[in-house]
């Protein structure tokens, strides 16, 4: 497994060149500070000899020179470098969401989504740090390093060994120290802030339920408490990154003195002319500069590979299903054929599906009931090829489901289920999602055999009219209708409804019923419910019980053996009919 | 400044700790005064007096304790500020959450609920720069430089006159380019929230944009906003840059101008080598607070953006609904009946109507089942009882007190709400139930679930009752999460209940027995049923039949029967199947 620092860095290889000329940038903007201020010491330590002016103008065009080249590289470098980093930003987005992609839904469970927004939004940011302040101040430091001690070593050369010595503890010994003395609270921090998060989603998402349960004072406790240690491991990070600072600032000051240990005899001696001093102690204190961001990079590596390290556990989780080696092309016929079909969610999990068969010929209906919980939606998720299953087989058009290209595959499908996810954004764009050409004339048509177009022409906006977040403005009934809509602008060979007509009233559940099994007539067909009606025309049922198909045949031979079908169905006749009795709730 | 007020204003303590901050600030740039002064006169003595070693040794230990100082200052210095960053941020976070809770959902589930997290998390978050590096740096911008400049005007008047004409021209540059900056930062930090909206929206509907077969386009979509980010986010930066640059230019010309000047005069004798070497090395000091405040200015115009965003949210007018009105009447208990009166009810100003006069009342102990068409108003009504809503006209009484009159939080422990999509917290299965009532025991939340139905399938969970239940209903199915949220019910033991199509996603079998559980429940209190499935209200006490907004028709299952109106058509069609 390759390490984080490496997988980073390559994701920065296409980049190479922009991050070279940051890095030059930098280096020049280091160059004419220090070049500034040694000229500008030069300038004054001789005039303090009273040479002719003559002697004088170089070092004066210098010092001008040198003020302005500063100023410019300056901004060159920050625009050169904020940009590259926004461009690897961007790419890391894409790249990341590129990777989640073919994990979704069945490794993306376990995670939060608060979480994993959390997660993404600011890891992802964290990681332009790395870009900015991991990458290049380095290289820009070891460049001046070296080239400040050659031009000091030109005056003496254990002058420059002294100030190399100095140099190397700012840009080495003190961010290693802090770095170590920052780790327990960096990640005590780190573990708080994630829960912060949920909490807060929790505190947004649950707003009405914790009001109702009068839940308030003690969500805003735990929130309290949260930033309370979250406070508390910053101050302690406060005191670490305070000596970082305060010792970068005290070894600038120690190779001052030592400059002046060294060179004060030198030049007492003769060796070293006295002007030059100036010149010394200046270039020392100068030099500095290119060190001094050394210790906050090292902090920003340290962040960047614990962020880098989030990301890369998420996207290194092997997907649940692969794309098949060589895979064949789409079967013209889209009969389904299942055999002996077994499936667990995972290993810790009991059995969903126990061997079970079906078939489903195209402009057929298969129904399969069973109590919420008995494994329907499993069938769903196995022919989406959202889990792959443990045992049997699947064919389609009398092709191995598995070898089918997973894209392929899916745009056979219209699905309509109890949980569709609505988008933000208006019902004409969530409507788009499933056909992105539709005009207004086709969302119109499905609209109205939705029976939702009565309701959406009451709307201000129409069909501009912006949904709350996973649309909760919508009443139940009209997400479900919004849904189907869906379903009837993808207008796929194969659909599957599960459980369509959740949330909807008795007199609607029959309408779309029908309008849905008239639709339904045309294609291949796969229902998944616990509401018994208008099976009656329904191809083949099959009822599911704890993942086993325990009878199968169609509505009237069911009703015939009298068996689990039967009782459900008199159940639900009662429930719904007329043979409500007040007085003995209990019976059967 | 207004905004930094409003900011620090919360956590008085944050203004001592600032205090403190700028104080240390301060005596550091003092220390840095005398370090020139020593080091210039140890320079001049070894360069031109011939000093050696032993006579400037006393100097160069006064340097050595003058460094200790500064190193100690430094490392307090950070402390003060983190801590002052801290009480505002925790002032602040307390503050955004209970307004939160103050708004209700109607305001929650209106906004999007990433750009929401991502305000309170990262948005409170950016203020920690801005009050730790910003505010004292515009304190220390106009106190460092005024100090080294007195010391200066002594020593040297052409260079102090030089340093004082070129200082407030950065103040003034960062003034102008700021204020062109801040609209563009905070466009900026709404572009960065409706990103994090938009990543979280297209991570929880990635199933959903892979049926449609629409995922992979989304990375596109992606792109685009990142693209749109970079750009916003650089034509902001260009222009703080800008400041930063000219601050720069500022500083850097001024050094040159003040080394040459001093040089001409030192070469004709009007100045001393020492003098001259001490403004030398304090010159790029003088400019280090000011160019410190433009490099600073950045982050802290997106702690103000964010500021703006963090206000937005705390000013937002406390609905109409009251919804934690405390109100004068803190009555615990419940006796007579609950009324509706001619209640009214218009969202979208009025366009949308729900309610349109609606009259009815829920004596004590008796049962009444709402039904009707979808979109009928039937939710309306739990919104209305739960203070999620406030009706445009019309009363609701209890006992003949008008409702908004009676303490929210009292009100509220009367009923037990179990709404169409219960939300599943971040945390275990048993602290989800124990949510109703956090003083109960293990042993009553286990009995609450086998009477709601859920304990087996509790139970049969990878850690049983210590489970983490997903993010909303991400683990659960719509049914066991319903169950979860009976559970609750069964739990919180109130005289009230408001049951929201409580048994929607169950099936006919377990619907039964979730039936046959809430008789248990319900017999004895109080409760209001909106349901779809007319089994669901059949032996109510009281069925009312909303469509439009209006009752269209009331009374017992046998009275609707007989009426052969809606309500006996909606048994027809359930007959039919």
């Amino acid at each position: 497994m390759r390490s984080t620092t490496r997988r980073l860095i390559e994701l920065a290889i296409p980049f190479t060149g922009r991050i070279a000329l940051s890095m030059l940038l930098g280096a020049l903007t280091v160059s004419a500070g220090i070049g500034l201020l040694s000229t500008s010491a030069y300038l004054i330590a001789r005039a303090a000899l009273h040479p002719s002016i003559a002697e004088l103008q170089v070092a004066i065009v210098g010092v001008r020179f040198f003020g302005i080249a500063r100023g410019v590289f300056r901004y060159l470098e920050r625009l050169q470098t904020h940009n590259t980093a926004f461009r690897l930003l961007a790419r890391l987005r894409m790249w990341f969401y590129e990777q989640l992609e073919p994990l979704a839904p069945a490794r993306l469970l376990s995670q939060r989504s608060g979480d994993l927004l959390s997660r993404i939004v600011a890891d992802i940011e964290t990681l332009q740090h790395f870009f900015l302040r991991v990458i290049t101040p380095p290289g820009v430091a070891v460049a001046m390093v070296f080239a400040v001690t050659i031009f000091i070593s030109r005056f003496d050369f254990w002058l420059s060994m002294q100030l190399l010595f100095f140099l190397v503890i700012v840009g080495l010994a003190i961010p290693l120290l802090t770095n170590r003395l920052a780790r327990p609270s960096g990640e005590r921090e780190v573990e708080l802030r994630s829960d912060l998060n949920a909490a807060l989603v929790d505190g947004v998402q649950g707003n009405a339920d914790i009001l109702a349960f009068g839940q308030g004072p003690s969500h805003l406790n735990l929130v309290s408490n949260l930033t309370i240690g979250i406070a508390s491991t910053r101050e302690r990070s406060a005191w670490v990154a305070g000596l970082s600072i305060g010792l970068v600032g005290f070894t600038t000051n120690l190779a001052v003195i030592a400059t002046l240990l060294r060179a004060i005899p030198l030049v007492q001696f003769g060796i070293l002319e006295g002007y030059l001093l100036a010149v010394v102690v200046i270039a020392t204190i100068a030099s500095f500069e290119a060190v001094a961001p050394l210790p906050d990079a090292f902090q920003h590596l340290e962040n960047s590979l614990t962020a880098a390290g989030r990301l890369f556990e998420i996207v290194d989780a092997s997907p649940a299903v692969v794309e098949p080696e060589s895979p064949k092309p789409l079967p013209e016929s889209t009969h389904i054929h299942a055999s002996k079909l077994t499936f667990r969610y995972a290993n810790t999990l009991p059995t969903a599906l126990c061997e079970i068969d079906f078939d489903i010929a195209p402009g057929r209906i298969l129904a399969v009931i069973g109590p919420s919980g008995s494994g329907k939606s499993s069938i769903a998720h196995l022919l989406l090829r959202f889990w792959d299953y443990s045992n049997g087989q699947i064919l389609l058009g009398g092709i191995d489901l598995r070898s089918l290209r997973l894209e392929e595959l899916r745009s056979l499908y219209s699905v309509i289920s109890q949980d569709t996810y609505l988008f933000h954004g208006s019902i004409r764009d969530n409507l788009l999602c499933a056909r992105p050409d539709a005009g207004d004339v086709e969302i119109f048509a499905a609209l109205e055999q939705a029976q939702l177009l009565g309701f959406v022409h009451t709307l201000p906006q129409v069909l501009d009219t912006p949904i709350g977040e996973r649309g909760l403005m919508l009443s139940g009934g009209e997400r479900q209708r919004l849904s189907i809509t869906r379903a009837l602008l993808r207008d796929a060979p194969i659909w599957i409804a599960d459980e369509p007509t959740a949330n909807l009233d008795p007199l609607t559940e029959h309408e779309i019923m029908r309008s849905l099994k008239g639709l339904m007539r045309q294609r291949t067909s796969l229902l998944l419910t616990h509401r018994l009606i208008e099976l009656e025309d329904v191809d083949e049922i099959l009822v599911l019980h704890e993942g086993r198909i325990v009878e199968r045949g169609d509505h009237n031979s069911l009703l015939k053996a009298r068996g689990l079908y039967c009782r459900m169905w008199s159940h639900q006749r009662q429930a719904d009919g007329m043979e409500i009795t007040r007085t003995n709730p209990r019976e059967h | 400044m207004k905004l930094d007020r409003r900011i620090l204003s919360g956590a008085g303590t944050a203004y001592k700790s600032m205090a403190v901050t700028i104080a240390i600030g301060a005596a550091d740039g003092i220390a840095v005064v005398f370090q020139a002064w020593t080091i210039s006169r140890v320079v001049s003595a070894a360069f031109l007096e011939g000093a050696g070693l032993a006579q400037i040794q006393s100097k160069l230990i006064l340097l050595l304790l003058l460094s200790l100082l500064r190193l100690a200052l430094s490392t307090l210095r950070e402390v003060a500020a983190q801590r002052a960053a801290n009480h505002v941020k925790s002032d602040i976070r307390n503050r955004l959450v209970s307004r939160l809770l103050a708004l209700g959902p109607a305001y929650t589930s209106a906004e999007r609920s990433g750009e929401l997290t991502n305000t309170i998390q990262e948005g409170v978050e950016a203020l920690d720069a801005h009050i730790r590096q910003y505010l004292p740096q515009l304190a220390l911008a106009a106190i460092v430089p005024l100090a080294i400049f007195l010391f200066i005007l002594p020593v040297d008047l052409l260079s102090a006159f030089v340093l004082l004409l070129t200082a407030p021209l950065i103040p003034i540059f960062m003034v102008l380019i700021g204020d062109a900056a801040e609209a563009q930062t905070r466009r900026q930090w709404s572009v960065l929230s409706a990103m994090s909206a938009n990543l979280l929206d297209a991570i929880q509907g990635l199933p959903t944009l892979k049926v449609l077969g629409r995922s992979r386009a989304m990375i596109a979509e992606i792109v685009n906003i990142s693209e749109r980010f970079r750009h916003s986010t650089m034509r902001v930066l260009r222009v703080a840059f800008l400041s930063a640059f000219v601050l720069e230019m500022i500083a850097t010309i001024s050094t040159a101008v003040v080394a040459v000047e001093i040089g001409l005069r030192l070469l004709y004798g009007r100045i001393i080598f020492e003098q001259a070497f001490f403004v030398l090395l304090l010159a790029p000091e003088f400019y280090l607070p000011l160019r410190l405040l433009g490099i600073r200015f950045h982050s802290g115009m997106s702690g103000v953006a964010a500021a703006q965003r963090i206000f937005d949210i705390l000013d937002q007018p406390t609905p109409a609904a009251e919804i934690d009105q405390p109100g004068d009447h803190k009555r615990l208990e419940f006796h007579e009946a609950i009324e509706f009166r001619d209640v009214r009810l218009a969202y979208d100003d009025g366009k949308r109507i729900a309610l349109d006069g609606v009259t009815f009342t829920i004596p004590r102990g008796k049962i009444v089942g709402v039904v009707g068409p979808t979109g009928g108003g039937k939710s309306t009504l739990a919104q209305i009882l739960l203070r999620f809503a406030k009706p445009g006209s019309g009363e609701i009484l209890i006992d003949g007190i008008p409702l908004k009159d009676i303490d929210a939080d009292a009100w509220r422990r009367l009923l037990s709400w179990v709404p169409q999509r219960p939300y599943i917290f971040n945390t275990s299965a048993a602290k989800n139930i124990r949510f109703a009532r956090p003083q109960a025991r293990f042993a009553e939340i286990e009995a609450a679930a086998e009477r709601a139905g859920a304990h087996s399938f509790l139970r049969s969970l990878p850690q049983g009752y210590d489970t983490i239940l997903g993010e909303g209903s991400s683990r659960l199915s719509g049914g066991e999460a319903q169950r979860i949220a009976i559970a609750r019910a069964f739990l919180k033991e109130s005289p009230i209940i408001i049951l929201d199509e409580a048994t929607a996603h169950l099936d006919v079998e377990t619907e039964t027995e979730v039936l046959n559980c809430l008789r248990d429940l319900l017999s004895g209190r109080t409760a209001l049923i909106i349901a779809h499935r007319l089994r669901t209200v059949a032996n109510a006490d009281e069925i009312l039949v909303l469509a439009r907004g209006q009752i269209i028709e009331r009374g017992t299952h046998e009275e609707l029967l007989q009426l052969d109106g809606l309500y006996a058509e909606m048994i027809a069609a359930g007959e039919a199947s």
